[in-house]
């Protein structure tokens, strides 16, 4: 009798340990996914604010007034809010004709991005020619070689552009192409603009992993070459065709390299305004103190982001889902 | 009229593989054509140009007068700036390049896994890429000081006292600690540059995500029945497949900082704002030659230890 009782009762207590043992094991379990979670919010907190604040500080500050910005109590958030500053960086931007312009000026490049890059890809992944390989090599040196490397004679050619000697052929002098969009226009259809090989390795990948059946039923099917790559690998290709599309558009909004070397206007690239506008305003209204005219270069920027941050958040998705499966990776 | 008949009957005669070939050039003939005249004519332009007095007269053409390597001399131990710009801006590349390569990493392989807020953070992550035009950046990196030094400045500034934490007091104790210079300085410099390394880690990010994410899930599970612990799996599955895209991440990082750098601006400044071309070219030429050569010391020695998976 004894013996059946000490028994059950070491049952009862091995039932008991392994039971505490389990429970034991979930807890150390969901405490490591607790502080590895607080881990990871606390880092991703912390950076985010570091990426952010600086757009949030230039948000918070367009909207200040002369009392708010000289009031040492006022953080961030204004008490006498004004738009008096977009008001006048719209003025003194003339931004609603420029904007357009600017970003008409980049959607024409974006295509003709488009347009080339993918036929240049395509080419790459899926022809068979002597020099493939040192030909590609080029386009990587491309991507490599920065672009202030080639800059004085690119400018050199625009300033005095006869294509190539073409124009003298026919007893012409050369044109002076500067302070125009054309030598970017020139350039990108040529396969040089800005970022150009990368956009061709992009492509390049795309389409290297796309089924080669798909083109060989188009030429069963009598499709010529032309065609198939127009209206059937390039509506295969779309996801990297919008990724490129948007990355083309985005940058070339952006950038003030080329739009500096070529001295292309300033109310075709809205980018550039924002360098003189500080000084402008200064110089227009009398303000003496940079800390105020400072407030209107933040609307300003504001405003030139404006665009750039509605494409953004409109196409997020496409941005960096893009990014990952338009094959960089290969 | 032989020759054009000679020409048609090859025509005829042009196999499958002769007829691709040639769609093949015609697909990559803008870029070649391009390549051609705007990269390999303007390299041995710029060439040309660095050991050559330029002259340009305000009308249109230019004028060489043949120099040698005066230019590559003034520029080297004449020159006010030059060599100190290119020491810093390859030193700080130095700096950059390794810690955005081990940050973006570390960042990829915490926003792989899933969460709440996955997209949103990913979203701020590559807010950098888009925003990235020069003049903006310098308005962010005002703004960004007057965010972090606002508060800190003004109570400063109203008290006589200043609580901000004393940095020369902690590297004192480190140096005291017989911690090595070198490397003291190392991590100044980098915790002096955190929001740079932050903004300029977007692209690289994405892509180790994307690497990540390509990874069969067969090998983890292989892993794991074979007891392995998170620390060994990193080390022995995820690291050597993350490899090869290391690769990629530092050229476009090198590349990508190489444009920012200030040896740039110095280039584009003699060129155009104190109009002396040959030296400008030479400069370039300088800084280009030194940026590839690190690139490809780099590349080959990460290529040797890299484990190609294919």
């Amino acid at each position: 009798m004894k013996i059946i009782h000490t028994a059950k009762d070491k049952m009862d207590h091995l039932k008991l340990d392994t039971q505490f043992a389990n429970d034991r094991k979930k807890a150390i379990v969901m405490l490591k996914h607790f502080l590895f979670g607080l881990f990871r919010a606390v880092v991703l907190i912390g950076i985010s604010y570091v990426i952010l604040s600086p757009v949030f500080g230039i948000i918070a500050s367009s909207f200040f007034s002369d009392a708010d910005n000289y009031n040492p109590m006022v953080f961030l958030i204004p008490q006498e809010p004004t738009l008096e500053r977009y008001q006048i960086a719209m003025e003194n931007m003339k931004y609603s004709s420029t904007v357009l312009v600017s970003l008409l000026y980049s959607l024409t490049l974006m295509i003709i991005q488009v347009i080339v890059c993918s036929m240049v890809g395509y080419g790459f992944a899926r022809f068979q020619f002597p020099f493939k390989n040192l030909l590609f090599f080029c386009v990587v040196v491309m991507i490599i070689i920065p672009t202030n490397t080639i800059m004085l004679p690119v400018y050199m050619t625009f300033r005095d552009f006869n294509f190539f000697g073409l124009f003298s052929l026919f007893g012409k002098s050369g044109v002076n192409l500067l302070s125009t969009p054309w030598p970017m226009y020139i350039m990108t259809a040529f396969g040089c603009g800005l970022r150009s090989g990368l956009y061709i390795y992009i492509f390049n990948q795309f389409f290297r992993g796309l089924p080669k059946e798909i083109e060989e039923a188009a030429f069963v099917d009598g499709a010529g070459t032309w065609y198939t790559y127009f209206r059937i690998m390039l509506v295969n290709a779309i996801p990297s065709v919008i990724t490129v599309a948007i990355f083309a558009m985005v940058w070339q909004y952006n950038d003030t390299f080329y739009a500096k070397l070529f001295l292309i206007s300033p109310d075709v690239v809205i980018g550039k305004k924002i360098s003189t506008l500080q000084a402008n305003i200064a110089n227009i209204y009398q303000i003496q103190d940079s800390n105020i005219t400072q407030l209107y270069l933040d609307a300003g920027i504001v405003l030139v982001m404006l665009p750039v941050i509605i494409i953004y958040v409109l196409l997020q998705k496409y941005f960096i889902e893009g990014v990952e499966r338009s094959g960089i990776v290969g | 009229m032989q020759k054009t008949e000679k020409k048609s009957i090859k025509k005829h005669k042009m196999t499958l593989s002769k007829k691709r070939s040639i769609t093949g050039y015609l697909f990559i003939m803008p870029w070649l054509l391009g390549f051609l005249l705007f990269y390999v004519r303007s390299l041995y332009m710029t060439m040309e140009f660095s050991m050559s007095e330029l002259i340009v007269p305000p009308g249109g053409g230019y004028s060489l007068s043949f120099v040698g390597f005066t230019n590559y001399i003034y520029a080297f131990f004449a020159h006010g700036s030059f060599v100190q710009v290119l020491a810093t801006s390859v030193l700080n590349m130095m700096i950059d390049v390794p810690l955005i390569i081990f940050f973006s990493l570390f960042m990829a392989l915490l926003l792989n896994k899933k969460f709440t807020g996955r997209t949103l953070v990913r979203a701020i992550f590559f807010l950098p890429v888009i925003l990235n035009s020069g003049a903006i950046v310098d308005a962010m990196e005002m703004s960004r000081a007057m965010m972090a030094g606002g508060l800190s400045t003004v109570s400063a500034e109203l008290t006589t006292s200043s609580s901000s934490v004393n940095v020369g007091y902690y590297i004192e104790l480190f140096k005291n600690l017989a911690m090595p210079d070198i490397l003291l300085d190392y991590i100044v410099a980098a915790v002096s540059r955190i929001s740079e390394i932050i903004t300029a880690s977007g692209v690289q990010i994405i892509i180790f995500i994307a690497a990540l994410q390509s990874i069969p899930g067969s090998m983890y599970e292989v892993a794991q029945i074979e007891g392995a612990t998170g620390y060994e799996t990193f080390w022995k599955v995820t690291f050597p497949m993350v490899m090869p895209h290391i690769i990629t991440n530092v050229v476009y990082t090198v590349v990508d900082n190489f444009i920012d750098s200030e040896v740039v601006d110095l280039a584009f400044e003699t060129a155009f704002t104190n109009y002396q071309y040959g030296l400008s070219s030479a400069m370039s030429l300088v800084s280009t030659v030194i940026t590839c050569l690190i690139l490809f010391i780099v590349v080959w020695f990460i290529q040797k230890k890299t484990f190609y998976y294919n």
